[in-house]
């Protein structure tokens, strides 16, 4: 039909484009209220940065930092740690140790409870230490029980029959375990996430989707309430819990890029960044006096590994060659510019009674001498190798560039490419050993050189470099037969000598400098300490503390 | 009218078919397996494994197993997100990237018309001159230049909006924005070149005599004709906001499709990624279609008219 | 009408034309010839991380002390040449393509743009990263077994398949002229004569399809640019130590805070970016309102 141009219809035209916007509109607006993901639930107490989306929250299987606060919120084991860092009772509530350390006996405390009401028993910390131990479950921190009486043994499936292991449940509320020799930190193994209990029948009955928030059941200061991937944790505290959590309802960001995780802080949509990889780097000068940044000695080193089994990695001149090479104080000075202290040894500074070796201190002639007599003179002929690396925002990145450009530079070695992952393949392809050299980093789970030492014997769940040496692995042995504490340093020193010296299987690059941004009057319970280890259930909000 | 529809819809089904066909036969054949490397796993846990993902067997089998998973509806399990399905996470994604390009292109549409309209009406001034440029602006810069730039005069300096995230409404604005401008650019441009060629002809220049006023002329008779070319470009235009939102999801850390599947393609993720190519493949036919529809039934009505 | 003839007309129509040209002659001078003579490596770290622009520095440097002139001239380079090559392939591609459609007319021409239709609703770039990403182990061996090791495959693998999303538009119209032409008498006389069609496509069709193919040529350009760029903005492109306009941009939109600004990181890669685009749009626009202001799309 004709238009007239002076009738007032509308003219198909206008209908259509009116339809259209209002169906465009309409189609936002439902999605927006149905799936747009806005938690439509009471907005949280406190928003924190964790550092990038956690593989699982599995405690028997994970082994990031980031992975274990999540854990550690969720499950708590025989003992846990205060605002301080020091060990408190947990869901034991008291302990005796034999006179000759070996034997200790934990009870539990009566008001233990799952988060689903049911009483918590001491068979449940037996289950799930088997759990942790069975092959099966391919756990890489079973070795955590290796203390325990043929803990080893089963653990590699020597033996199959668990009652032969030092942990035994002569009734409900007891716990006795046995030990292979003393261990000082044994207590402080009891506070990690591995040794925490799992909800046995929850496990069976669901398997590999038991961590989800529809399902899960544990018995620390918070449950899993919300899990959307990529965008937000959000957890609850516990009405279960043993004694009161104080901030209710905690959320947690994914955010792995560092220079977004300090706009959201210095725009107020996140409380707190607890995770020192989220600090840019290139603004710790801008920001080290304002009162929310807060740093501290932490027991943690960046390190690179090698692939030995890989060419041309399996010659020991030519890892040499790239430890020597690299020049450390300037990725510590332009990258990472928080005044990391340069490290030619693995354990980092700060452990009491221990001495560490010299390591291999910046040498670019020697490097260059080892690489030609390994065949590469100049850098020529050297084969296409990647370095791998997390991609937690640029920081990593920036480094492993750093390092590319470093070797080319003093070594004439081209063919480095960079090989960047996200976080949790990362891990995965570390712990599969998939790479040429990894860029990686260890943190200390307790205050001790063995937990950095033990990381690398033979076949050892967290080595994840193919290298075995088993001089090294008889002196780990005779360390922890030795009574004598000054002896036992001596030993560990030996060999970290053998690890950064001679057979120089990792090159030690920096330690880290602990750092968080909070501000104090808005967050309380949160203290530095050299393992940095903050349990969330100590957290407190300054203005609501009764 | 309705064969059309039929036919194009049976031509889609090969097209999808070949599409993913060839996103999994290039993901499964690529090196870097998720289960590869030096690491004694236990012969029979890497077995289970496998098994579980359904990635055991020749190229064949595995293709074979996921068609017809697809078939029933499941695209699989992720290998990078333990646990996940592709279902699970598309459901969980697709409503925000829906909703972050529905906004952006009715923000397109809103703006785009208004600015090419208001750029005719003012021919041979300056004001169409500068909106011109603005326009030509707009499609050449990319949305990744422009996105740090509006954050930094929004968000930094003038505190108007935040820097990043999802959750709460401000910040949608700018990641819409950004996601919309070179659409807003192009429609404008669209716009304001059908007008002009409208705004010649004799029944304009007619009604114009009756003394009706410019505006009453345009909106009632010109935007008739000038939404055909608008109603074509759609088209390509979500086809964009598509492949744009990739970039502007990463940048502003919001949880939508872009982000999942830039990484499940660097990590080698087969199903994640054929997942995405398929949902994306068979929104973009979809939608294809119906613009094809809305622009024949328009073209019919202004043959008639 | 011949490229020649276009150009003049060009010429005459706005002035402003001729700047872009001769910006876009600038740009293409100082990627190729000045880089060379900035005193810097593009790949050279030094100490003066995330300097401000100085007299040493130009342009100042990133955070690895490297010059950002130097690397915003190499990625320029790198952007040109994928553009370019990319171009190149979209162009022999689009207009074999066009022709054959429209030349052969009837059945097959029907089918071929029924093809390019289905080709055109479907997310290309997408498909473009999977395919970048997942053949480059392939494109190394191919590239080896050549002859070519010394090319980067991974460039090679962006030359081939950016340029493979952006030819449909040029097909189309160079299909459409095709059609016209086609009908005209000098093709019936040369036929008659006894030239064969390929005689006739190539000596009489192309010619005459030059000014078109110049136009669509400088709207490609940009497009394919645009594309590339996005891609390195991801990660996906480009790889370290290398250097594209996208892989700087991506690098100063990491540094955004509201702390410390690092406005120089975005200023110049973004700012060289943007006008390039900027002019090469202005410039097929013109070329194309000159040579039929009816033909849109």
């Amino acid at each position: 039909m004709s238009a007239s141009p002076t009738s007032r219809r509308r003219s198909p035209a206008t209908f259509v484009l009116t339809a259209w916007l209002g169906g465009g509109l309409i189609l936002f607006l439902a999605f927006f209220y149905f799936f747009g993901g806005w938690s439509l639930s009471a907005p949280a107490d406190l928003t924190l940065c964790n550092g990038d989306e956690p593989q699982s929250l599995d405690p028997a299987i994970i082994t990031g930092q980031l992975e274990g606060r999540l854990a550690l919120a969720l499950f708590e084991g025989l003992t846990t740690r205060n605002a301080k860092g020091d060990i408190i009772p947990g869901m034991a509530e008291s302990w005796e140790k034999s006179p000759d350390g070996l034997t200790y006996t934990f009870h539990l405390r009566p008001e233990a409870k799952w988060s689903n009401g049911e009483p918590l028993t001491a068979y449940d910390f037996l289950n799930s230490w088997e759990r942790v131990l069975n092959p099966a479950t391919a756990s890489e921190y079973s070795y955590q029980l290796y203390y325990l009486v043929n803990g080893e043994a089963y653990g590699t499936g020597k033996i199959t029959d668990f009652s032969q292991v030092g942990v035994k449940a002569p009734d409900a509320r007891t716990l006795v375990v046995t030990l292979t020799h003393p261990t000082a930190y044994f207590l402080e193994l009891t506070s990690f996430q591995t040794l925490s209990p799992v909800p046995m029948e929850t496990v069976k009955k669901y398997g590999d989707n038991w961590t989800k928030p529809e399902h899960i059941v544990s018995n620390g200061p918070y449950v899993l309430k919300e899990w959307r991937l990529k965008d937000y944790i959000l957890v609850e505290a516990n009405p279960y819990y043993w004694r009161p959590v104080r901030v209710h309802r905690i959320k947690v960001l994914p955010t792995n890029n560092p220079m977004t995780c300090f706009n959201l802080f210095y725009s107020h949509k996140t409380d707190l960044i607890l995770d020192t990889r989220s600090i840019p780097s290139t603004l710790v000068q801008d920001i080290k006096n304002e009162p929310y940044f807060h740093a501290n000695p932490f027991g943690a080193t960046t390190f690179l590994r090698f692939n030995v089994k890989r060419k041309p990695f399996d010659d020991p001149r030519v890892r040499k060659a790239l430890a020597l090479a690299l020049n450390k104080n300037d990725i510590v000075t332009k990258i990472t510019r928080a005044g990391e202290p340069v490290a030619n040894t693995l354990v980092p500074p700060g452990n009491a009674g221990y001495t560490p070796p010299q390591g291999l201190i910046y040498n670019p002639d020697e490097a260059r001498r080892l690489l030609a007599e390994a065949g590469y003179p100049g850098g020529k002929g050297f084969p296409d190798v990647s370095l791998l690396f997390a991609t937690r925002g640029s920081g990593p990145g920036d480094v492993a560039a750093e390092m590319q450009a470093l070797w080319s530079r003093e070594l004439g070695i081209t063919s480095i490419h960079l090989r960047g992952q996200e976080w949790k393949v990362y891990l995965n392809t570390q712990q599969l050993i998939d790479f040429d050299m990894c860029l990686s980093a260890w943190i200390g789970d307790y205050n001790d050189p063995q937990t950095f030492i033990d990381m690398f014997v033979t076949d050892g769940g967290n080595n994840d470099t193919g290298w075995s040496n088993p001089q090294y692995d008889q002196m780990l042995q005779t360390s922890e037969n030795t009574a004598d504490p000054a002896q036992r340093m001596q030993i560990l020193h030996d060999m970290e000598k053998i690890l950064v010296e001679d057979d120089v299987p990792i090159v030690p690059i920096y330690f880290w400098v602990g750092m968080s941004l909070y501000q104090p009057d808005k967050l309380g319970g949160f203290e530095p300490n050299f393992v940095d280890d903050h349990r969330w259930g100590e957290f407190y909000i300054p203005e609501k503390k009764p | 009218m309705t064969a059309i529809i039929f036919r194009r819809l049976l031509q889609a089904i090969p097209v999808l078919f070949i599409v993913v066909s060839l996103t999994f036969v290039l993901m499964r054949s690529a090196p870097g397996s998720p289960f590869s490397g030096e690491k004694k796993m236990p012969e029979q846990i890497k077995a289970q494994w496998e098994k579980k993902y359904k990635l055991n067997g020749t190229i064949s089998e595995q293709y074979g197993d996921y068609l017809w998973d697809v078939a029933h509806g499941d695209l699989g399990l992720s290998t990078q997100y333990f646990g996940r399905t592709v279902n699970q996470i598309i459901a969980q994604t697709l409503p925000v990237s829906m909703v972050l390009g529905s906004l952006a292109y009715t923000l397109a549409l809103l703006i785009g018309v208004s600015l090419g309209a208001m750029a005719a009406i003012r021919h041979g001034q300056w004001g169409d001159r500068a909106l011109t440029l603005l326009a030509l602006l707009g499609i050449s810069i990319p949305n990744f230049v422009v996105a740090p730039l509006l954050v930094i005069i929004f968000a930094i300096d003038l505190h108007l909006l935040p820097v990043a995230g999802w959750g709460s409404l401000d910040q949608i604005v700018l990641p819409a924005l950004c996601l919309s401008i070179p659409f807003i650019a192009g429609i404008a441009r669209l716009t304001r070149g059908s007008l002009l060629e409208i705004l010649q002809l004799d029944f304009v220049r007619t009604a114009r005599a009756k003394g009706l006023s410019e505006e009453t002329v345009l909106f009632q008779h010109a935007l008739k004709v000038a939404i055909l070319p608008i109603v074509g470009y759609s088209g390509p235009a979500v086809a964009g906001i598509l492949t744009g939102s990739v970039v502007i999801e990463t940048f502003f850390g919001i949880p939508g499709i872009g982000p999942f599947f830039v990484n499940s393609v660097l990590n080698r993720d087969p199903f994640v990624t054929c997942g995405v190519v398929l949902i994306f493949s068979l929104f973009l036919i979809l939608f294809n279609l119906v613009t094809d529809i809305l622009y024949f039934v328009l073209d019919q009505r202004v043959k008639l008219a | 009408m011949s490229a020649f003839q276009l150009f003049y007309r060009v010429v005459r129509r706005d002035p402003l034309l001729i700047v872009c040209a001769f910006y876009l002659l600038l740009v293409m001078f100082f990627a190729f010839w000045g880089i060379n003579h900035t005193g810097y490596d593009y790949a050279r770290i030094s100490n003066d991380s995330l300097q401000s622009p100085t007299l040493a520095h130009w342009w100042g440097t990133d955070v690895h002390g490297r010059d950002l002139l130097t690397r915003t001239l190499y990625g320029a380079r790198i952007s040109l040449l994928i553009a370019a090559v990319a171009t190149l392939v979209s162009l022999t591609v689009g207009v074999t393509y066009g022709m054959i459609s429209g030349y052969m007319g009837g059945r097959v021409d029907n089918l071929m743009m029924r093809l390019v239709e289905i080709i055109y609703s479907l997310p290309t770039l997408i498909l473009v990263i999977v395919l970048v990403a997942t053949l480059e182990g392939s494109a190394t061996a191919l590239l080896k077994w050549i002859g070519l090791g010394w090319l980067s495959p991974r460039l090679v693998l962006l030359f081939v398949f950016i340029g493979l999303t952006e030819w449909f538009t040029m097909a189309r119209i160079i299909r459409g002229q095709v059609l016209v032409l086609k009908q005209q008498a000098f093709v019936q006389a040369s036929l008659a004569l006894g030239q064969s069609h390929l005689q006739i496509l190539w000596k009489h069709l192309l010619p005459n399809l030059s000014g078109l193919i110049l136009v669509y040529l400088t709207l490609t350009i940009p497009a394919v640019m645009l594309d590339e760029s996005f891609l390195s903005f991801l990660g996906l492109g480009v790889q370290a130590p290398d250097a594209s306009w996208g892989t700087l941009i991506s690098e100063a939109a990491a540094l955004i805070n509201p702390v410390h600004s690092y406005w120089w990181t975005l200023l110049f890669p973004g700012g060289m970016m943007g006008l390039t685009l900027l002019a090469l749009n202005f410039l097929g626009d013109g070329l194309r309102d000159t040579l039929d202001p009816r033909v849109r799309k």
